[in-house]
């Protein structure tokens, strides 16, 4: 059923994690491209929604996939100070576990986004969940907990009124929690076994919403690359220094994204960097006003990349010239990120409303629509033929074979 | 709580499968999560304590929750933890919770807020209808968690008699509610109802909103360099001293603010102007040393002091502002006590940047007001 990238399959085996896994923001290669095949295109709600189940609060952080589980994080209460996380049975959608924990940190957010805004992340041993708050939990896939951490009580100015939204990333075995705000803004790499500090480093004081990206290097090492209202600093995970800086700026909401040796920065648009196999330079390839991003991340499959503007427009563009190649207007706006699947992309709207773009049709075509009926800000998981996406209220598993 | 005081809080509760042994590696667990402190220290130690403690049966959980009195932040969500994974686990294999046990830790408010309404929620886990039996008396409660319950109670009550055409009992229980409730939209629901039964509502004074103050500005705040400034009135406080401000000689001129929510508008005496930094203060008088907090609103970036010491601050310009949105514990000595609070404005100038304001009340930990005992507070006049 899968065609398997034997590369990734190495490393992730190596990681506790299997082929199909879906593991943190934005999928196992943090770019939103899975290598599933077989999801379902021609979406109809009869058929599809194989479950459906009312979630303990608000949220929209991604849900995560090991096995035959499915990890989703929420925040409820009347201020939003219970910390959720569940796991859920991947076939039924019923609960295997659930954890609630009370926040240590600021519990203000925007009313469009919630404490339970970045995604978790997960080696496949353990779940490492971060929220608004910027209150960690580590716990083990049978809801165990290991360590935590508070960090506005270690660090009290560090906190953002609208919300945060960073997902954790691990990267060369280090757990990094990117923590930056308009005052005490910090990432840091946390030993992934009790949670203290490897290193800390301070960030630009701005708050930051968009999530590192992490290049494995010709040696087998990997960078983190850390984007910022001042672009994009590549970073040693192991003790968090840097290595190079793209000093020309990037937008602090959508991330960007890296494929085949290119980091694709939502900068002046989007600006594609070069970067070098031992991880150490950068050069710039070229830059489009034409591809801009808005809150979605853009995405690259194949030799296309993909970007949703503000008025919910889809831009195809050429990866190695940024050359605009098509646009097909969507129904947005979208506060979600797309992923791609067997040559279809799949994005969620703000009023729930998935649709599928088929991107083999020369100028992309939308292939399926399904509205779930809920405001929807969440990039989906894909794993093992279904794709997973929450609201504030639900969660639902999609898949060609409708299971309930 | 003393560690010790666990197995006789075990003993107490009558769990026989209790032997000393066990009470003490129990102690020894509690202890390592108690001894958790900021930036990870003692996370590793508190793991393996945990493993240990999920092992622990059902009739473990009241001394769980006894161990969360006292306990910081990092150990009250360790002991969670625990507690959840034993719940859980007991509840999964058909076992019972320690139900009365439960309710008589919930209903002895010597224990913190938390693991009583983390009791209740077990409670109402396993009996639902044995929890609704319980929450009329939590009305006064020192927990917001359980108070919220019985309010919550109340005005279905008191909305039911509205319905039923009852008008003087259906005041009197919201006016009940009222006086219980934290909850800012319980307070909001309440008082809207009231109002349209014909009643008047002081919520600046239930919230306990200081609206007496005297300000002195503008200074410059050009770059946002006004929040590391050291201005005239950190220096030197005095009502009767002057500054050299921004546009020459400042001196504190009085503001009484008639906003409901306490809201302290600079842009009313100094115009809508940006880059600029402005100082409030007033004096609060308690009757007895006390803790309290120091429950601010702003979206400007912003100091405050009490009786000049610097108790925090923050440069975050306009991403949001609520009621309580910062609680600062402080001591407050017995006498007046002087409150100075900075803010600054910055440099957008976007519509939604047009405010350059704060809000203050002086509570205890419940979020009830204290009222300062000076009759300078209209709050306190208006008794």
């Amino acid at each position: 059923m899968k065609k398997i990238i034997i590369t990734f399959t190495f490393a992730a085996l190596a990681n506790g994690l299997a082929a199909g896994d879906w593991p943190g923001f934005r999928g196992p290669l943090g770019n939103g491209v899975s290598d599933e095949v077989g999801l379902p295109v021609a979406l109809d709600a009869k058929k599809h929604i194989a479950w459906r189940i009312d979630l303990p609060g608000r949220g929209l952080s991604s849900p995560l996939v090991v096995g035959d589980r499915v990890f989703v994080t929420a925040s409820g209460g009347t201020r939003q100070d219970r910390l959720q996380i569940l796991c859920l049975n991947a076939a039924d959608g019923s609960v295997i576990w659930q954890r609630q924990f009370w926040a240590m940190g600021s519990t203000m957010c925007h009313n469009k986004t919630s404490i339970a805004g970045p995604t978790p992340v997960t080696d496949g041993r353990r779940l490492f969940a971060i929220f608004s708050s910027n209150d960690l939990f580590c716990l083990d896939l049978d809801g165990n907990l290991q360590w935590l951490r508070g960090m506005t009580l270690d660090y009290p100015n560090a906190r953002n009124s609208l919300g945060m939204a960073s997902s954790l990333v691990l990267a060369g075995g280090v757990l990094v929690a990117q923590v930056e705000n308009d005052s005490e803004s910090f990432t840091a790499g946390l030993d992934k076994q009790n949670g203290m500090n490897l290193w800390r480093v301070d960030r630009p004081k701005s708050a930051n919403w968009t999530t590192a990206t992490v290049q494995k290097t010709v040696s087998g090492t990997e960078m983190l690359l850390l984007q910022s209202g001042r672009g994009i600093h590549a970073v040693n995970p192991k003790n968090g220094k840097a290595a190079w800086h793209y000093a020309d700026g990037a937008s602090t909401i959508p991330s960007s994204a890296l494929a085949d040796g290119v980091l694709y920065v939502p900068s002046h648009g989007l600006t594609a960097l070069e970067l070098a196999d031992d991880g150490r330079s950068f050069k710039q390839k070229w830059r489009s006003s034409r591809l801009r991003p808005d809150t979605a991340s853009p995405l690259v499959h194949r030799d296309r990349i993909y970007s949703l503007n503000s008025a919910g427009v889809l831009t195809c563009g050429d990866i190695d010239s940024g050359k605009r190649l098509w646009q097909l207007r969507l129904d947005g706006p979208f506060g979600g990120s797309p992923v791609v699947a067997d040559n279809h992309l799949y994005v969620f709207n703000e009023e729930g409303m998935v649709q599928v773009v088929d991107l083999s049709s020369p100028e992309g075509r939308i292939a399926g629509e399904m509205d779930l009926g809920e405001m929807i800000q969440c990039s989906p998981a894909v794993s093992n033929g279904a794709l997973y996406v929450r609201s504030n209220r639900r969660i639902w598993k999609i898949a060609r074979k409708t299971q309930l | 709580m003393k560690l010790s005081c666990l197995y006789a809080t075990v003993a107490a509760l009558g769990f026989a499968p209790f032997g000393q042994a066990a009470s003490n590696e129990l102690d020894k667990s509690v202890a390592a999560l108690r001894a958790v402190g900021g930036e990870g220290q003692g996370n590793t130690a508190a793991g393996r304590a945990l493993q240990r403690l999920a092992k622990g049966g059902a009739g473990t959980l009241p001394a769980l929750l006894a161990g969360m009195d006292g306990a910081n932040p990092f150990a009250a969500n360790y002991l969670r933890g625990a507690v959840e994974v034993i719940a859980g686990n007991t509840l999964a294999e058909g076992g019972e919770l320690p139900l009365v046990e439960l309710g008589e830790f919930l209903l002895n408010r010597s224990h913190d807020a938390k693991p009583r309404a983390l009791a209740f929620e077990l409670i109402r886990r396993v009996d639902a209808e044995a929890a609704e039996q319980l929450i009329p008396g939590l009305l006064g409660d020192p927990s917001v968690d359980l108070r919220r319950e019985a309010v919550a109670r109340l005005l279905g009550q008191a909305e039911g008699l509205a319905k039923a055409g009852n008008k003087p009992a259906s005041v009197l229980l919201y006016r009940q509610a009222l006086d219980a409730a934290r909850d800012l939209d319980q307070i909001k629901s309440i008082s809207g109802a009231l109002r349209e039964l014909g009643r008047k509502v002081n919520l600046t004074r239930h919230f306990g909103f200081l609206v007496d103050w005297q300000m002195a500005g503008p200074f410059h705040n050009k770059d946002r360099a006004g929040f590391e400034s050291v201005f005239g009135p950190e220096k030197n406080a005095e009502l009767s001293a002057s500054y050299d401000g921004m546009d020459g000689k400042v001196k504190w001129q009085g503001y009484s603010t008639g906003d409901e929510y306490g809201m302290v508008d600079f842009n009313k005496p100094y115009g809508d102007l940006k880059e600029v930094t402005g100082y409030a203060q007033t004096e609060f008088v308690s009757g007895i040393d006390r803790p309290a907090e120091l429950r601010l609103g702003c979206k400007n970036a912003w100091k405050i002091w009490l009786n000049g010491e610097l108790i925090f601050g923050r440069d975050e310009y306009h991403r949001g502002m609520r009621i309580d949105q910062y609680k600062l514990p402080v001591q407050l000595k017995k006498g007046g006590n002087t409150i100075l609070v900075k803010a600054c404005q910055n440099e957008q100038v976007e519509d939604w940047t047009v405010q350059w304001q704060f809000q203050l009340r002086v509570c205890d930990a419940t979020g009830t007001a204290i009222r300062s005992g000076t009759k300078k507070n209209r709050e306190v006049a208006t008794q």
